[in-house]
């Protein structure tokens, strides 16, 4: 038996940390991983609780992050409760086995750190890494602090692990600014913990030597389409399953999460979409602005990336007095509008309100996004909303330095 | 289709392919395919043609379309050394108590490797061509090569 971690009522944890710990609550049965920043000190703290018996546990050293989350399929297919971590090129070179993970319904659990993609090089925190992850069949769960980097693991076990989803989990903090930086954390008893997420069940294991199983058959024209549908429906039916377990961990420590999160958006006049740590930045943006310059500014944040969820951002931006929403995407958009512009304009479309939508890039390779640059983005929705067409580009860059850059114009309202 | 060396068996019983298309909703979960109906408890000690394969077992379904030369097997002249049986990657070399029997023509895909390691002289396997008689083959079998001296 694993000896029991003791832990304070409140500990002072960074977002790895968190995920870490835990990580080790769930009991996991295989980390197999490689370290790559800023995501390493969550594989390594799992490491060195199985080294020192808190954990029951096998830790995997591999060659690389195909060779981790190669691991990771083949433990839980064998029917072991598996995670590990990555961030950025660790990410990318994991992508191949990310969909041979979903898609044979293996419930593994990848918290990741997210930085951005090369080149050029950088190891600070963009969206980079979570967008590539965006059409690979995981569930991904957002946290934007180290309380829920913490939290959000513990439910991404209940959540992937649920028979009507049988899926695997990301959590995505942002690399740094919330993997790295310490902050107040309420962590659950070991056995509290342990409990709420559960035993793990296998399904189809491999090491059920009275069922033998093939994993992973190849499909084609006339088998891969069906199996593809069946896994987007289980995908977009975890809604509903997220939101219990959701409602389980609010009973549990008082502590309320929803797929899509909102602040101040009932008698707001503008909006700001955005995702990750930028969250509560654009929150204490908005609270300053509506106090001292009377805007009414409201914040959306899909804390559920995937599967996105296109019901709550309409019913969050379904706000009668809402005239302009500006949707913030912290990766590079490689020749196209920001996903989230996209996927919320698209959610947004389908509202009475039908809000000026634009889109802004920002925060790339971790360049810093503050108050001020909030309150700055605010007052230009509000002056869309004024103006009542888009006075700016749809697109435009924030806290670029040389001449402006921005795309596309509408002569519509 | 062949009924095989072993005759009664669920060996290559369908086509590829011929399997009912049932819906997305009734797909298996993560495409695990079950190896065997039910629960099993002692597949070591079974012979491969008293299992009760599953029907998406490739043991069940023959792929004999998929082949365009085919080794066919001369009883007279093997020596039973196994080798075939070793070397064939598809276990397509039917053999019992260490004795040979035949070819699995259900899922030989014609490679020619049995051929190739065969010891005997004459070979004891030899590729023809798929539409050729087995019995018309074997009435003209080489006979033994004299070593020049």
């Amino acid at each position: 038996m694993a000896k029991e971690f003791e832990l304070n009522e409140v500990e002072v944890w960074d977002g790895n940390y968190a995920a870490s710990q835990a990580l080790r609550q769930a009991q996991i049965d295989v980390v197999a991983a490689y370290p790559i920043t800023p995501s390493t000190p969550i594989v390594e703290g799992y490491g060195s609780y199985v080294a020192n018996g808190y954990v029951d546990g096998e830790f995997v050293m591999v060659e690389s992050e195909h060779g981790a989350m190669s691991g990771c399929v083949g433990a839980a297919a064998a029917g072991g409760r598996v995670a590990t971590a990555t961030s950025s090129q660790g990410f990318a070179l994991m992508v191949e086995v990310l969909y041979q993970a979903s898609g044979m319904r293996l419930p593994i659990v990848l918290t990741v750190a997210n930085r951005a993609l090369a080149a050029p090089l950088n190891v600070r925190g963009d969206h980079s890494d979570m967008y590539l992850g965006r059409d690979s069949g995981w569930v991904q769960l957002d946290a934007f602090n180290a309380q829920e980097a913490y939290d959000m693991t513990l439910c991404a076990f209940k959540v992937g692990e649920h028979m009507d989803v049988r899926l695997p989990v990301m959590v995505h903090q942002d690399g740094f600014t919330t993997s790295h930086k310490a902050q107040n954390v309420y962590p659950l008893k070991d056995e509290v913990a342990y409990t709420f997420i559960g035993d793990y069940v296998p399904v189809d294991d491999m090491l059920d030597f009275s069922r033998p199983v093939t994993h992973g058959a190849q499909t084609e024209e006339d088998w891969h389409y069906e199996h593809k549908a069946k896994q987007h429906k289980a995908l977009m039916d975890s809604r509903t399953v997220i939101d219990e377990v959701f409602a389980d961990f609010k009973k549990l420590t008082g502590r309320e999460y929803k797929r899509v999160e909102s602040y101040m958006m009932e008698d707001a006049e503008v909006a700001l979409v955005l995702l990750g740590s930028s969250v509560e930045t654009a929150i204490l943006a908005a609270k300053q602005l509506r106090e001292e310059e009377g805007i009414k500014v409201g914040i959306v944040a899909p804390r559920c990336f995937r599967p996105f969820p296109y019901d709550l951002v309409r019913d969050a931006l379904e706000v009668p007095t809402l005239k302009a929403v500006c949707c913030m995407d912290k990766s590079a958009p490689g020749g196209a509008m920001g996903a989230l512009f996209n996927e919320v304009s698209a959610a947004a479309y389908t509202t009475k309100a039908r809000p000026m939508m634009t889109n802004y890039i920002y925060g790339l390779g971790g360049r810093d996004f503050a108050v001020d640059e909030a309150k700055r983005i605010m007052r230009e929705q509000k002056a869309h909303a004024d103006a009542g067409h888009i006075t700016t580009d749809i697109q435009q860059f924030s806290g670029l330095r040389g001449p402006k850059l921005g795309f596309f114009q509408t002569r519509r309202g | 289709m062949s009924t095989g060396v072993l005759g009664t068996d669920k060996r290559g019983m369908r086509e590829l392919g011929a399997e009912e298309k049932v819906g997305w909703d009734e797909v298996t979960h993560g495409v695990v395919l079950n190896s065997f109906e039910g629960e099993v408890s002692n597949i070591p000690q079974l012979k491969a043609e008293e299992r009760d394969y599953a029907d998406f077992n490739s043991y069940t379904a023959t792929v004999a379309s998929w082949r365009i030369i085919k080794p066919v097997y001369n009883r007279d002249v093997c020596i039973d050394c196994q080798n075939c049986w070793v070397w064939c990657p598809d276990t397509s070399i039917i053999s019992r108590d260490k004795q040979m029997l035949g070819i699995d023509y259900d899922h030989c895909k014609g490679c020619g490797v049995c051929v190739e390691v065969c010891p005997t002289n004459p070979k004891s396997l030899l590729m023809f061509g798929e539409n050729e008689d087995n019995d018309e083959a074997l009435a003209g079998w080489p006979v033994k090569e004299k070593k020049e001296k």
